[in-house]
């Protein structure tokens, strides 16, 4: 597994006012749920993304908590009404503290 | 340990055509989750509120092609709008280690209560989606979802 | 249901045959007078649009024969209908006569007698002799020919040549969509490579990547022929990735999706389809189901159970066509097209008898041309057989008792397991076994026969969830294919209970003992989905055993009992 986790997200770069988007994102991770043992039987801690966020321009319009049983390398796809031009935030929150963002800009016309 | 929940790496694999997906099968001797783990899940939630039916579609393959990765998507009706809208979605599984499979949180700005993302499941089980809308209404639905063997198709 | 009119125009040129043949054997000679090419391929057109059907040819070039099954059991709603009717309700309920041509092309029993008469069915040049045929009568333009898939796996050829063969004789035949399933197993990237390149469309609005979740084939293609827009929405089997081997195709994800059938049939009509066609490989029992909730499907051509029925089945206003397997069948719709509506149609199943069609000059030719470089091999007989020897049966098929057989013997084990594939042709008692007829039952590109140790309890729950596939009363949740086939062991099941409490009384046949869910057994098997299986490919453990016992002579198999039916 990689050890830098890495997000890819595909967002339209242009939709017109009113427009339902489809953002869709993956993150690279293993998502150790906690439930497996090693060679010598001892369990491997748990360490998973438990929560991803999307905010645009500021605003949380989305949110997802994310249980063990989220498979590896997770995928995130919703639905966003273009309203206005700005920037997409998204943010994955790992079990041992660290995040990871990406960003995404949407042109609307 | 069930294997289905493990990544699919190559050490996973019996090489000797040993049929890796039985160990899933017979699984059921580990704790998992049962139906009323999710019902106790649910109450945590919303305590004894009713649950309606309805407006919920729920997207799960009938059968899993990789019990790794079982995509599941689901939709809410609702016109999305400032004082209507689907507040949080959660979904269940009764036949996993754990209950918890995923909780979203809608907002207006969505236009569209829907979300996709995929899971891991042990075994054949019910997969539980429970729906909070902004007025205080519940709503929920479940599908099985079934992890089998594979092979011997003509 | 079909109607008794439908069923006479299905049937027209074979009952002219059926009136006047007897029971038993009728001479071949006298057969081919009363078979010819003008009462197979005659028609009484309709309208101007022409869609031909063939599918699950399972890279069959040459003539075969192959013996339908006489136990086809249909559970729930399927229960008892249509194509789940074997030999005399079969014959009942389609009108056909005992020991006709039709019983002989549709049904199993006097099989042995049947086939002398009446010879091998098949044969793809015979196949383009009917298909120019039809083209001469309608005009090109007016006709539209199909492939529901299962086409590129089945053969030696097809397996050496990566499906080669069969994508040059699909292009000689000027196929103009095709669906898939076991076209798969030859690898992701062959099938992509062949789907860019091919002449034909390769239709599939199922098939999914999984990393994003997009589609990877076209989904539906428009054709105008006879003055109407014809949309042909193409399904690769959905249970691929669970029947076979998804290691192959590892991004791939599949899944009947019901949700997205329907919109793409509603793009096609407001794209203006007069006349929409799903070129499924659901399989029929799935089909049956999905015709009675997606709106808009005017005709479905149905694939992969190779179920063979000489009259469509209608479900609402979708007209259901069976066109089964082997290239025994050309089934050809005519189509009245009103008001960018079907306002009538007419359906009839060419059976293929290769006695009485004329060999296309120009197939004949390719089809010598793809085989000649390995004659060698095709033609190396290894034993010969006693025992009529078949595939087909939701339980049991002689072949596979024969393949079944060889693995205990030549891999030493207790107990044997091989897939209930329905695909592989059928030998008649005193055929040679050629080496060709060998890999018309084995060739795929898993074959590996593995030798591994398992419990009683492992053996139950294999066979529990293979029943489940088959035996699952709500179609969606069923797979396809035929009961895995054991040696060495019998069993009982009863097909009404569900899953895990169908197999009872399982037995180690050498013994009569009852087999200990504790015990560790030594069990050979081939075609697992699993990456890395080791051992020799199947056809090699066959030959082996062929060479040592020289004539197979096989006891009848009484080994799995069957009730809940």
């Amino acid at each position: 597994m990689a050890a830098n986790p890495t997000p890819r997200v595909r967002v339209p770069a242009k939709a017109t006012k009113g427009e339902m988007i489809e953002v869709k994102t993956l993150i690279s991770h293993e998502m150790e749920s906690g439930q497996r043992k090693d060679s010598a039987g001892k369990t491997i801690p748990r360490k998973i993304i438990n929560k991803f966020t999307a905010a645009f321009n500021g605003k949380t319009v989305f949110e997802a908590d994310w249980f063990a049983a989220i498979s590896a390398n997770p995928y995130q796809a919703f639905f966003f009404k273009a309203q206005e031009s700005g920037e997409f935030t998204f943010t994955w929150k790992d079990d041992d503290g660290s995040e990871y963002t990406a960003k995404a800009k949407l042109a609307v016309a | 340990m069930p294997s289905m929940l493990r990544d699919g790496s190559r050490r996973d694999v019996l090489a000797a055509g040993g049929l890796a997906a039985l160990a899933a099968l017979l699984a059921p001797r580990m704790a998992l989750a049962d139906e009323k783990a999710v019902e106790a899940e649910i109450k945590k939630l919303y305590g004894e509120k009713k649950l309606e039916s309805g407006r919920i579609k729920l997207d799960v393959p009938q059968i899993a092609e990789n019990g790794l990765v079982v995509p599941i998507n689901v939709e809410i009706e609702s016109t999305m709008t400032a004082d209507d809208y689907v507040k949080a979605v959660h979904v269940f599984a009764d036949g996993n280690p754990q209950p918890g499979i995923v909780s979203y949180r809608f907002t207006p700005e969505c236009g569209k209560a829907a979300a996709a993302t995929r899971m891991r499941l042990a075994q054949t089980q019910n997969i539980v989606c429970v729906a909070e809308m902004s007025d205080g209404k519940l709503y929920s639905t479940k599908s099985e979802v079934k992890v089998t063997i594979g092979g011997c198709g003509g | 249901m079909i109607s008794r009119r439908q069923f006479l125009q299905a049937t027209a040129a074979a009952s002219v045959i059926a009136s006047a043949s007897g029971l038993g054997p009728l001479g071949r000679a006298a057969a081919q007078q009363r078979l010819s090419q003008a009462d197979i391929s005659r028609f009484d057109a309709l309208g101007r649009l022409t869609i031909l059907h063939i599918t699950d040819v399972h890279a069959q070039l040459m003539p075969v024969y192959f013996r339908e099954p006489s136990v086809n059991l249909g559970v729930g709603e399927a229960n008892g209908k249509p194509p789940h009717l074997t030999d005399k309700e079969f014959r009942a309920h389609f009108n056909v006569a005992a020991g006709s041509a039709d019983a002989y092309a549709l049904t199993s029993d006097d099989f042995v007698s049947l086939a002398k008469n009446y010879g091998r069915m098949g044969g793809m040049d015979r196949i383009a002799t009917l298909v120019k045929a039809v083209r001469a009568e309608r005009g090109d333009d007016n006709v539209l020919l199909l492939d529901g898939g299962d086409t590129w796996q089945g053969s030696w050829t097809s397996l050496k040549t990566n499906g080669q063969d069969m994508v040059d004789v699909q292009t000689a035949l000027k196929i103009d969509a095709m669906s898939s399933h076991w076209e798969f197993t030859l690898g992701h990237e062959r099938v992509k490579e062949i789907a860019e390149k091919a002449p034909f469309a390769f239709l599939a609005q199922n098939v999914r990547s999984l990393e994003w979740q997009e589609p990877v084939f076209e989904a539906r293609k428009i054709f105008e022929r006879g003055g109407a827009k014809v949309s042909v929405i193409g399904q690769a089997l959905p249970r691929t990735a669970v029947a076979n081997p998804r290691w192959m195709f590892p991004d791939w994800e599949f899944g009947i999706r019901e949700d997205d059938i329907q919109k793409q049939v509603d793009e096609s009509r407001a794209a203006g389809a007069d006349v929409v066609v799903l070129l499924s490989h659901n399989g029929f029992d799935v089909d049956r189901k999905l015709a009675s909730r997606v709106k808009g499907i005017d005709v479905i051509l149905t694939a992969h159970t190779h179920d063979a029925m000489p009259g469509v089945l209608k479900v609402g206003e979708t007209i259901l066509i069976a066109s089964g397997s082997h290239g025994k069948f050309l089934s050809r719709l005519d189509l009245d097209i009103r008001d960018k509506r079907v306002a009538g149609y007419r359906y009839k199943l060419m059976p293929v008898f290769s006695d009485a069609i004329a060999a296309d000059a120009d197939m004949k030719t390719l089809v010598e041309k793809i085989r000649a470089p390995f004659a060698a091999d095709l033609s190396r007989e290894l034993a010969r057989t006693d025992s009529l020897l078949y595939r087909r049966g939701n339980f049991n098929g002689t072949f596979d008792d024969l393949i079944c057989d060889a693995m205990r013997s030549e891999r030493d084990a207790e107990i044997s397991l091989s897939p209930g594939f329905r695909w592989g042709g059928t030998l008649v008692p005193g055929d040679a076994i050629t080496f060709e007829a060998l890999a018309n039952a084995t060739a795929m590109t898993y074959p590996n026969c593995y030798r591994t140790e398992m419990t009683g309890e492992q053996l139950h729950a294999v066979l529990e969830d293979v029943a489940d596939n088959i035996f699952h009363p709500d179609p969606y949740f069923q797979g396809g294919g035929d009961m895995v086939r054991v040696g060495g062991m019998g069993y009982s099941m009863d097909v009404s209970k569900p899953v895990n409490q169908r197999i009872s009384g399982m037995t180690e046949l050498k013994t009569g003992k009852p087999i200990e869910a504790a015990r560790k057994y030594v069990v050979a098997g081939w075609a697992s989905v699993n990456q890395n299986t080791e051992g020799p490919p199947i056809w090699d453990v066959v030959e082996k055993y062929l060479a040592r016992v020289k004539t197979v002579r096989l006891e009848p198999n009484t080994s799995v009992i069957v009730t809940g039916a």
